[in-house]
């Protein structure tokens, strides 16, 4: 059989995965409450759907202004450290001290400090895709190729102009590399953060669900979740290949 | 224009360990002069301590213009590697000396000078879409915008294939007239073709050998041309 392009094969996949889950339903026979079947969990998906949307819709806002936030002050960052050696002597292994505190446990303090709304969710984004933003891109500044920078240098160029005409466009594809992980990472700074405390979102309905036994929703909601991942993956890759990714043909 | 004439004298160390010389080099203002030797030898470093580009080989002797003024700023260089930048146009990649230095890029005159390089009709191209040759002749029209009275070329045309090749010396012969030109090559054919001065570069000396007879660029099938070629290679292969 041959297939063309990625449906059949995504399409033929979810096949599997549903009948496994079907499977496993039939064969176990958990309690509803332990593992619903999959035909419980679309009817749930659309019954609440009204529900799963209303929450959604803060999920991703917060994930959106994370993702949006983190990209730019990471890239800045990034210049920042490229373009003064006293900032990487200052700030490096502040940085790198500071991946050794899982970000995690940052959400409760987050929590704390700007209560229940949508802004520690953002802030927790932030943070947990600021490094691999700023240490991709800040890799890529580091290492343009030096003959280019030799015809700069004979050329009569500035250090600034070399970085804005030079480095930063030719390290514009790592940049975009490190936000194709921050695409990912970014839900899950979300997530947490809905979990430590928030009155919307899908993690708060995740909780919710979780309390009044409605395990069900909680698969529903999870659902949701991971085809609103994929969808910020999928924007923030077609927006890395129209701006970002080398440009075509040969350096 | 009349070009300085370019002296270089001196010992090139990095370390403890003898890179080249002590040895004199001098370039006369206005002439195209190859710099022939082995791979090895130091060639593009002597090149490069010209350029001020290195910061690793200590150099104890003088370099110097004749008419006593600083060199930089006056050079331009134009490498084995075009260089381009992938993400600009052929105009854009032609105007980079311009927007690195701040002045106001010269659209006009960048038209003007890559339609004598023969790329008139390719001026919104990306460097991707462009063959070897055509590349190179972007370099050739960014390294003439400079408009820099003392032009280094190391070895500019060795990655192009052998008529691409012939065509892109011609070129630059034709383009670069006037300027004081110091051209790095292992190629005893290029030496032969475009030398107005020819030095033959050991790691403890310079000789100057003479150029076959006639203006440069001169022809592929000229027999003096050729015959100096074989005699600057039979005289490679000795100093091997």
């Amino acid at each position: 059989m041959r297939l063309r392009g990625p449906l059949p094969s995504v399409l033929a996949s979810a096949g599997l995965a549903i009948a496994l889950w079907q499977a496993v339903v039939l064969l176990a026979a958990p309690p509803a409450y332990i593992l619903p079947g999959p035909w419980d969990v679309a009817e749930t998906l659309w019954m609440a759907r009204g529900q799963i949307a209303h929450h959604s819709v803060y999920t991703m806002a917060e994930v959106l202004l994370g993702l949006t936030l983190g990209a730019i002050l990471g890239a800045l960052s990034a210049i920042g450290l490229a373009a003064s050696p006293l900032a990487q002597v200052l700030l490096r292994p502040m940085m790198v001290f500071s991946q050794a505190i899982p970000v995690f446990v940052l959400a409760p303090i987050l929590t704390l400090w700007m209560g229940y709304g949508i802004w520690p969710k953002v802030v927790m984004a932030l943070l947990i895709i600021y490094f691999p933003v700023t240490s991709a891109f800040f890799d890529a500044l580091m290492r343009p190729p030096g003959a280019w920078l030799d015809l700069a240098r004979v050329m009569g160029a500035t250090r600034a102009r070399i970085m804005w005409h030079i480095r930063i466009p030719a390290a514009l594809p790592g940049l975009a590399s490190g936000l194709r992980l921050a695409a990912v990472y970014a839900p899950i700074g979300v997530i947490i953060s809905e979990w430590v405390g928030a009155s919307r979102g899908l993690g708060y309905l995740i909780l919710l669900a979780l309390g009044r036994v409605k395990v069900d929703l909680m698969f529903a909601t999870t659902l949701a979740l991971a085809v609103f991942t994929l969808l910020t993956y999928a924007l923030v890759d077609r927006i890395c290949r129209r701006w970002l990714d080398a440009p075509s043909g040969p350096a | 224009m009349s070009a300085p004439a370019l002296h270089v004298s001196g010992t090139a160390r990095i370390g403890a360990e003898h890179v080249f010389g002590p040895l004199t080099l001098d370039a006369a203002g206005g002439a195209w002069t190859c710099l022939l030797g082995p791979s090895g030898v130091g060639k593009t470093t002597l090149l490069r301590l010209i350029a001020g580009l290195d910061d690793v080989t200590g150099f104890a002797g003088t370099i110097t213009a004749s008419d006593g003024l600083p060199l930089q700023g006056r050079l331009a260089l134009m490498a084995q590697s075009d260089l381009l930048m992938p993400w600009l146009d052929v105009v854009d990649n032609a105007l980079l000396g311009a927007r690195l230095r701040g002045n106001r890029p010269d659209r006009d005159r960048a038209r003007e000078v890559l339609e004598r390089v023969g790329l008139g009709d390719h001026l919104h191209k990306r460097p991707g879409q462009l063959s070897g040759g055509q590349r190179q002749r972007v370099a050739l029209a960014r390294t003439l915008m400079e408009d820099r009275a003392i032009v280094l070329l190391d070895e500019p045309f060795s990655a192009l294939d052998a008529r691409t090749r012939s065509q892109m010396q011609d070129l630059a012969c034709e383009l670069l007239a006037g300027r004081t030109v110091l051209m790095v090559t292992h190629d005893p054919a290029e030496a032969a073709r475009l030398g107005d001065a020819i030095l033959v570069m050991s790691p403890d000396r310079l000789d100057p050998v003479a150029p076959p007879p006639g203006p440069a660029p001169r022809a592929v099938d000229d027999n003096a041309t050729l015959r100096a070629q074989a005699a600057l290679l039979t005289r490679l292969r000795e100093e091997a």
